[in-house]
C-alpha cells in the first residue's frame, strides 16, 4: 500500500499568485478511488472520534472504493450539511486524520480530500433535492448565517422545524463569505451549500441586524427558541502609535473588502482596497496567511508575515503556511511591531519593530515572547494588516438584558448550547471566541439537538 | 429590495429620497444611520437618517452627489429599488430636557440635524438653530428647520442668502450673550472642528456626528475608527455621535481621504458610462 497520501493537484505558485482561483484543484475519480483504497475500514474507527460532527468516515470512504459516490455523499450528509466547505477548510490534521491508525507509521488517509471530492462530485452532477419531512409546527430563529448558524438551521430543518435565519450582511455565509478568500473557499461553492440548506426549507433574511433592526426579545415572542451564532467579528488592534494611519487595516476590513465586496475587481465593483508595494501582516494564524496571500494577488511586490513568536508557535494550519511560503510570503519571526510611521498625507510609510526571544511558557503553554532590549529596527511598508485575532461580536449580547457574558464578551453557554436565558441558545465563536469553522459547526449541531429537546418538552 | 416612493431636488446636487422601509422606520430614532447598497456590484455607504415616518413605514434620506454611488442614486427614479437598505444603525442621539440648545447644520448636514432638533424641541428645550452653506443654491429645509426651532439663523459663506458668515460667527455671538446648555452640530468635518473650537472656551457640551468611511456598519471592520480623547472608538457602534471636544478631527479628515484616487476613478468611469457631466470634445 502507498505510504503517502495520493497527492492533490494544485495551481503552480507562480501562476496562482496572479489570480483568485482556487489553489487546490481536488481529486479526480481515479485519485479518489485510489486514496479510498488506503483506508483499512477499522471496525472501531478512531478517526470518527476526531470529527466534531461525527461523520461515519469509514462508511463514506467504503462507498468511494466501490465508486458509489451518490451513496458516499448521502452518508456524509447524514451528519454534515456543508461537506464541500468542511472538505476544504477543516483542520483535518488535528482532528480525524490525526487519529487515523495509518498515521502512526505512514501518512493518514486523506479524509478531507475525499470529503471534498464527493461533495464536488455531487455539485457538478446537480444536487439532489432533499426529502420533505413532517413539520413540527414549531418555529426557530437563528441569528447569524455562518458555519454555526447554518449547521444549526439545517439540522433543525431536517427535524421538521420551520427555521428562519437572520443575517446582518447582504450575503449569507458569515465568515465563509467575508473572511475566507475565494482562492481557498470559492464563493460559488458556499452559495451552492446554502441553496441546499434553503431547499431543506430554511428561510434566510439578509440585511437584518438583530439588536438593531429587530430585538432578540421580539424574536422570542414569535419563535419557540432562538439560536445565537453571531461569531467573532470584533477586530483586535495592537494599540500602538500610528495604528489609525491610512493603510492600516484590520484583517477583517481588508478581507471583507476583497471577499464580500469583491474589491479585487474594482472598478467593476465599487468597493476599493489599497495594497501598496510592501505589505506587512501582523500575526500568524489562518487569517494572517489569508491576508498575506491576498495581498500578493492584489499586486504587492512583497508580503511579510510579522510574528512575535517562532514558526513552531504559529497558529495557522501547516498547509496554509506552506502555501504562503510557496507563493513567496516572507516570514519575519520573533518580531513585534512597536510603532507605525506615516508620511505627510497620513499614509503608512514604515514600521518600527523590535526583536523578541522566547522566555518561559505562558498560560497558553507556548513560550512567552519577550522583547530584546535595544534591538529596534524599521521596515519600509505602505500597508499594515493587523491579524492578531477577533473578539466575539458584542452587538447581540449588548442589547440583551440578563444574558450572561464572559470577560472577552463571549456568551456563556454550556456544552449543549444553553445560555442563561430560557429558550436562548448559542454556539460557535460567539460562545468560544475565535476558533475554526468545524468547531462552530459542531456546536451548532449540538445546540440543534438541545433545542429540539427543549421545544418538544415545552409542549 | 427597498423602493423609492418619493424623490425631490432639494438643492444643487442634493436630493431627497423617501424609501419604503417599514421595519427600519418602526425602530429608527434621531441620530441613527442606515447603510445602503444600490446593486450587485455596489459599495455599502452609510447615511444618517434625515427623517422617519413610523405610520407610513418610510425613511427619508438626503444625499449630496459627490461620488459614484451618490451620483448613481441621484439618477434613480420613483419606483426604482435599492438592493440593500440596512438599519437603523448606531446609537440614537441623547434627547433630554437640557434647557437652551443650539442645533447647527452645515450643508447636507442640515438634513440629519432636523430630526434631532425636532426631538429636542418636543422634549421642551428652547432651540436656536443655525443652518449654513457655501451659497444659496446649497441651502434647503429653511421652513422645516424654522418649524422646530424657537429661533433660526441662516448663513451663507458668500452672502448670497441670509447672513454672510460661517456658522461659527452667530454661534459665538449667542454663546457670548446667554447661557447655553448644549450644542449639537452636523456638517463637514472642518465645520464641526471649528464649532468644537468655538464652544470649548465656554465649556458648553458639544455633540457632533461623525461620517467616517464604513463597510459593514456593525463593528466588524474597524474602517470607521476614530480617536476620541485617548481612545480608539468605532463610529458605527460606539457613535456616530461623540463629544466634540474629544474628537480628533484632523484624523477624521485624513482617514476620509483614504480612497480619494479610487473615488475619482470610479466617478469618472461612471460618468463616462452614462455620458453625463463633462462634455468633452464638444465645440458648441
Amino acid at each position: 500500500m502507498e505510504k503517502k497520501k495520493t497527492p492533490m493537484p494544485e495551481q503552480e505558485p507562480f501562476e496562482r499568485i496572479k489570480n483568485f482561483n482556487e489553489v487546490a484543484l481536488g481529486y479526480d475519480e481515479e485519485d479518489a478511488v485510489k486514496e479510498a483504497g488506503r483506508c483499512l475500514a477499522c471496525k472501531k474507527p478512531s478517526c470518527v472520534k476526531g470529527c466534531p460532527v461525527e461523520i461515519d468516515i469509514p462508511g463514506f470512504i467504503s462507498f468511494i472504493k466501490e465508486r458509489k459516490f451518490d451513496e458516499a455523499i448521502s452518508k456524509i450528509k447524514e451528519k454534515n450539511s456543508l461537506p464541500a466547505i468542511c472538505g476544504r477548510v477543516c483542520p483535518q490534521e488535528t482532528q480525524c486524520e490525526e487519529l487515523c491508525v495509518l498515521g502512526k507509521k505512514d501518512e493518514p488517509v486523506a479524509i478531507g480530500r475525499l470529503e471534498r471530492f464527493v461533495a464536488d462530485w455531487e455539485r457538478k452532477k446537480g444536487m439532489k433535492t432533499p426529502q420533505k419531512v413532517v413539520p413540527t409546527g414549531k418555529k426557530i430563529a437563528v441569528i447569524g448565517s455562518g458555519p454555526a448558524g447554518l449547521t444549526c438551521a439545517a439540522d433543525l430543518a431536517k427535524l421538521g422545524y420551520s427555521v428562519t435565519i437572520f443575517e446582518s450582511l447582504h450575503k449569507t455565509g458569515g465568515v465563509l463569505m467575508y473572511g475566507i478568500p475565494e482562492f481557498r473557499m470559492p464563493k460559488a461553492i458556499v452559495e451552492t451549500e446554502i441553496n441546499y440548506i434553503q431547499q431543506l426549507g430554511v428561510e434566510i433574511r439578509t440585511d437584518m441586524v438583530v439588536g438593531k433592526s429587530i430585538g432578540v426579545d421580539e424574536l422570542l415572542q414569535d419563535f419557540d427558541a432562538v439560536f445565537i451564532g453571531t461569531g467573532a467579528g470584533l477586530p483586535m488592534f495592537m494599540h500602538i502609535p500610528g495604528e489609525n494611519l491610512n493603510g492600516v487595516y484590520s484583517a477583517n476590513e481588508f478581507l471583507t473588502r476583497v471577499n464580500l465586496m469583491k474589491a479585487y475587481r474594482f472598478p467593476e465593483y465599487d468597493t476599493p482596497v489599497r495594497v501598496g508595494k510592501r505589505v506587512a501582516v501582523v500575526g500568524a494564524g489562518n487569517v494572517a496567511m489569508d491576508s498575506a496571500r491576498t495581498a500578493l494577488r492584489l499586486g504587492a511586490e512583497e508580503s511579510l508575515i510579522v510574528y512575535r513568536r517562532s514558526e513552531k508557535e504559529m497558529p495557522a494550519r501547516k498547509e496554509e503556511v506552506e502555501h504562503a511560503k510557496e507563493e513567496g510570503v516572507r516570514f519575519m519571526l520573533l518580531t513585534n511591531p512597536v510603532k507605525i510611521f506615516g508620511d505627510e498625507y497620513g499614509f503608512v510609510k514604515k514600521m518600527e519593530c523590535i526583536q523578541m526571544k522566547l522566555g518561559e511558557p505562558d498560560e497558553s503553554g507556548r513560550r512567552r515572547p519577550v522583547p530584546v532590549k535595544g534591538s529596534e529596527f524599521t521596515v519600509d511598508v505602505d500597508t499594515v494588516i493587523v491579524a492578531i485575532g477577533q473578539n466575539p461580536n458584542p452587538l447581540v449580547p449588548k442589547t440583551m438584558k440578563g444574558l450572561e457574558v464572559g470577560k472577552h464578551g463571549n456568551i456563556i453557554a454550556d456544552e449543549d448550547g444553553r445560555t442563561s436565558i430560557k429558550g436562548v441558545f448559542a454556539g460557535g465563536d460567539i460562545a468560544t471566541g475565535a476558533a475554526t469553522v468545524i468547531s462552530a459547526m459542531g456546536m451548532g449541531k449540538k445546540a440543534a439537538t438541545t433545542i429540539d429537546k427543549y421545544v418538544m418538552e415545552k409542549k | 429590495m427597498s423602493k423609492i416612493i418619493r424623490k425631490e431636488n432639494l438643492a444643487e446636487n442634493t436630493k431627497l429620497f423617501d424609501i419604503e422601509a417599514k421595519l427600519i422606520a418602526e425602530k429608527c430614532l434621531p441620530g441613527q444611520f442606515v447603510i445602503l447598497r444600490l446593486d450587485e456590484t455596489g459599495e455599502r455607504i452609510p447615511l444618517t437618517v434625515a427623517d422617519f415616518d413610523r405610520n407610513r413605514g418610510v425613511i427619508t434620506i438626503v444625499v449630496q452627489e459627490v461620488g459614484k454611488t451618490t451620483f448613481q442614486l441621484g439618477e434613480m427614479k420613483i419606483g426604482d429599488s435599492l438592493l440593500d437598505f440596512i438599519g437603523p444603525l448606531g446609537n440614537p442621539s441623547e434627547i433630554e430636557k437640557f434647557g437652551k440648545v443650539i442645533c447647527v447644520g452645515g450643508g447636507v448636514g442640515i438634513a440629519p440635524i432636523y430630526p434631532i432638533a425636532r426631538a429636542l424641541k418636543e422634549k421642551g428645550n428652547k432651540i436656536t438653530s443655525i443652518i449654513g452653506a457655501r451659497s444659496k443654491n446649497l441651502l434647503f429645509w429653511e421652513e422645516k428647520m424654522r418649524n422646530v426651532s424657537d429661533e433660526l439663523i441662516v448663513t451663507t459663506d458668500d452672502g448670497s442668502y441670509g447672513r454672510k458668515a460661517v456658522v461659527t460667527v452667530p454661534l459665538k455671538e449667542i454663546l457670548d450673550s446667554e447661557k447655553i446648555e448644549r450644542v449639537v452640530a452636523i456638517g463637514p468635518p472642518a465645520m464641526m472642528k471649528f464649532v468644537a473650537k468655538t464652544t470649548l472656551p465656554y465649556k458648553v457640551k458639544t455633540i457632533v456626528s461623525l461620517n467616517s468611511i464604513m463597510v459593514d456598519g456593525t463593528g466588524m471592520c474597524g474602517a470607521c475608527r476614530c480617536k476620541i480623547g485617548e481612545e480608539t472608538r468605532f463610529a458605527c457602534v460606539d457613535g456616530p455621535e461623540f463629544d466634540a471636544h474629544l474628537v480628533d478631527f484632523d484624523l477624521l479628515m485624513s482617514r476620509q481621504k483614504m480612497y480619494l484616487d479610487e473615488e475619482k476613478k470610479a466617478l469618472k468611469r461612471f460618468k463616462g458610462s452614462i455620458n453625463y457631466g463633462e462634455k468633452e470634445n464638444t465645440h458648441a
